[in-house]
């Protein structure tokens, strides 16, 4: 760092008129901390990024190797069951997860925001899911929701013999068993954010609310809601990020199965990838997973940055 | 609120209909058991008896021998506690060949986990502080480029980081060769290998990469908030980057930097896809064992060791939740909600 010190203190001295210091150097110090994190953004994220897609076109196997097949890999992607089971068992554990997500973190926000007791003991039990990892959330719910031992056995064995409830054995229900435990795991982070929005909205409104005499619910859904749109929005663009990485809570709790009825596209990837000695598939449906993040944050991105150099 | 708001209350107990008539419109002063308070607390109980479930259900086979659970459900009590699965889970269960327990996994888990958390929070630490208080012409770019890079899934930098840790890897043999061979003349003392794929250097390093993003994002904003005036006030007075970094600012972000630990220890300690891809079998962290542990195929299932393990893996990231309380709730929200 001595060379770093020395050019940026030295340089002023020598900013005279005809003999300016090179360009490049000027802040050096500053130049040379960033190195890391230029390097990350440059060669790992983008470069990277650059580099899966490239080859997406290929057709390597075991190793990446530059022979181009246009659009194969993807033909052969859209092509296969399992992918397309994938995307389906995504989209619907996304949107109900979106949904189910939004509702009960908002719920369970408003609820605290009553000013009620022990706010802070429930707060710690929504969110405590929250610090533990997918793996254990899957094996946890995989127990609880075991045929034999878990809730359809405990309610079996209270007498009501044909209750059925075993969605990890039954490829009809299977993405909710996920479902279950997803929400288990992430309501209360987003519990968390949207009641922070809450406690940024000013304590003037309910009042003046309350002088208007208009009922709670409906201040709540004409009044607070509409103010509370960037919470919500970071709130959406938070769980889909975490919707389309779903793979470790897969893995744990089913593995894919029954068969391949829980499969997703992550772990379509992971399995061409490393499983499969198929990269190029693995490319390609990584690809696409790119595809589906630039079309959800495209228009927000529009929305949000777009909008505020406009304003 | 607090005179009329009581007389109100009185008022209303004695005699409700009066109460409701003649009051003020909208909300009534709170009881502490009005109707609606009961309703709104009956559901937060409801609502957190669920979220305790897993936990409960967790600890309680984990302490039942196998016959018991048989014959029980997960609900029920254990009869006499039994503290064998614990044991059998830390230094007994298998992992194909290796039955040396969770234990592997822990230390493991533990040798990652103590250099990337310092590794990545000093580089964002630094990056932070030159992109707040040291910018030059493009560094706003590259951060914003940072930025978009958090939310490309993993799997698309996956294979790429495969190969960038291979290469760095080779590179930096030969450059440890060529110069411990400059040195030495005898023959084979130089065979040292620099190996970053697949060892828990490169997952270190994965880690650091990975995390950057949010961590960078976290201290730039915080030093951000740290008044422009003190920064010039020690740049006249001739301090320069380094000197400000250590003597002023990180003496100052103690918050932040608790924020950062936590957030990082939780996140490194839960992972799981950079564990599986970037490390070998006997150097997987708890997290990847723990799955092979519980899922595997062969053998009887134990359900009360499978909790035993799954209750010791989540033990971790749950006592710094339970520790660090508000400081936690901080980290993720000052996490998520600029992210």
């Amino acid at each position: 760092m001595a060379i770093a010190e020395s050019a940026d203190t030295v340089a002023p001295e020598r900013s005279a008129p005809q003999k300016r210091p090179l360009r490049l150097f000027r802040n050096l110090s500053s130049k040379i901390a960033l190195i890391p994190m230029i390097a990350t953004a440059v060669i790992v994220f983008m470069g990277g990024t650059i580099w899966t897609v490239v080859y997406s076109f290929t057709s390597s196997g075991l190793l990446p190797r530059l022979n181009w097949v246009g659009l194969d890999q993807y033909e052969r992607l859209w092509g296969t069951t399992k992918w397309i089971i994938s995307i389906q068992n995504l989209a619907l554990y996304g949107i109900c997860s979106l949904v189910l997500t939004l509702v009960i973190g908002f719920v369970l926000a408003a609820m605290l925001d009553r000013k009620i007791r022990f706010e802070d003991a429930f707060r710690t039990i929504f969110l405590y899911p929250f610090a533990l990892s997918f793996i254990v959330t899957g094996l946890v719910w995989q127990w609880i929701l075991n045929p034999d031992y878990g809730v359809q056995g405990v309610v079996r064995s209270l007498g009501w013999e044909s209750f059925t409830f075993n969605p990890l054995n039954n490829p009809d229900i299977v993405m909710f068993g996920l479902l279950i435990a997803g929400l288990w795991q992430g309501t209360g982070l987003i519990m968390c954010i949207m009641l922070a929005g809450l406690r940024g909205i000013d304590d003037d409104i309910w009042k003046a609310s309350r002088v208007d005499g208009i009922p709670v619910w409906k201040t709540y859904t004409r009044i607070i809601i509409p103010m509370m749109r960037p919470v919500f929005v970071t709130a959406i663009v938070l769980i889909a990020s975490g919707i389309i990485k779903l793979y470790d809570l897969v893995v744990a709790q089913t593995s894919g199965g029954p068969g391949i009825s829980s499969e997703v596209p992550a772990k379509y990837v992971m399995q061409s990838m490393f499983g499969g000695q198929n990269l190029g598939q693995g490319f390609a449906a990584s690809t696409m997973m790119l595809l589906s993040v630039v079309i959800i944050l495209v228009p927000w991105a529009l929305l949000e940055f777009g909008g505020r150099k406009r304003g | 609120m607090a005179d009329i708001g009581t007389l109100n209350t009185m008022k209303a107990a004695e005699d409700p209909v009066r109460g409701q008539l003649d009051g003020p419109r909208g909300a009534r002063p709170k009881r502490n058991l009005s109707r609606r308070n009961i309703m709104l607390y009956g559901v937060l109980i409801v609502v957190a008896i669920y979220y305790l479930l897993p936990l409960y259900v967790m600890i309680v086979t984990s302490l039942k021998t196998m016959p018991e659970i048989r014959l029980g459900n997960v609900f029920s009590l254990p009869k006499d506690i039994t503290f064998q699965p614990w044991v059998k889970a830390w230094a007994e269960a298998c992992t194909g060949v290796n039955c040396d327990g969770l234990s592997r996994g822990f230390w493991n888990s533990v040798r990652i986990l103590i250099p990337s958390v310092i590794l990545s929070i000093s580089i964002a630490c630094v990056s932070g502080y030159a992109l707040s208080k040291w910018k030059f012409k493009g560094s706003e770019v590259f951060f914003t480029l940072l930025l978009v890079g958090a939310f490309i899934p993993y799997q698309v930098m996956l294979y790429p980081v495969v190969i960038i840790l291979r290469d760095v890897g080779t590179f930096l043999t030969d450059i440890w060769q060529g110069t411990c061979g400059f040195f030495t003349s005898a023959e084979g003392s130089c065979r040292g290998r620099v190996q970053l794929f697949g060892s828990l250097s490169g997952l270190v390093i994965v880690h650091s990469i990975f995390g950057m993003p949010i961590l960078v994002l976290l201290f730039r904003n915080y030093f951000a908030s740290i008044p422009e005036e003190l920064f010039k006030a020690a740049r006249v007075d001739g301090a320069g980057f380094w000197q400000i970094l250590f003597r002023i600012m990180l003496p100052m972000s103690l918050p932040i930097l608790v924020v950062a630990i936590i957030l990082q220890v939780t996140g490194i300690w839960n992972d799981f896809l950079f564990g599986v891809v970037y490390t070998r079998a006997e150097q997987y962290p708890m997290t990847v064992q723990l799955n092979n542990i519980v899922n595997s195929v062969q053998g009887t299932k134990e359900y009360n060791v499978n909790m035993a393990a799954t209750l010791l893996t989540g033990l971790v990231p749950l006592a710094i939740y339970f520790v660090s309380g508000k400081l936690f709730v901080r980290g993720i929200a000052a996490g998520a909600v600029k992210g």
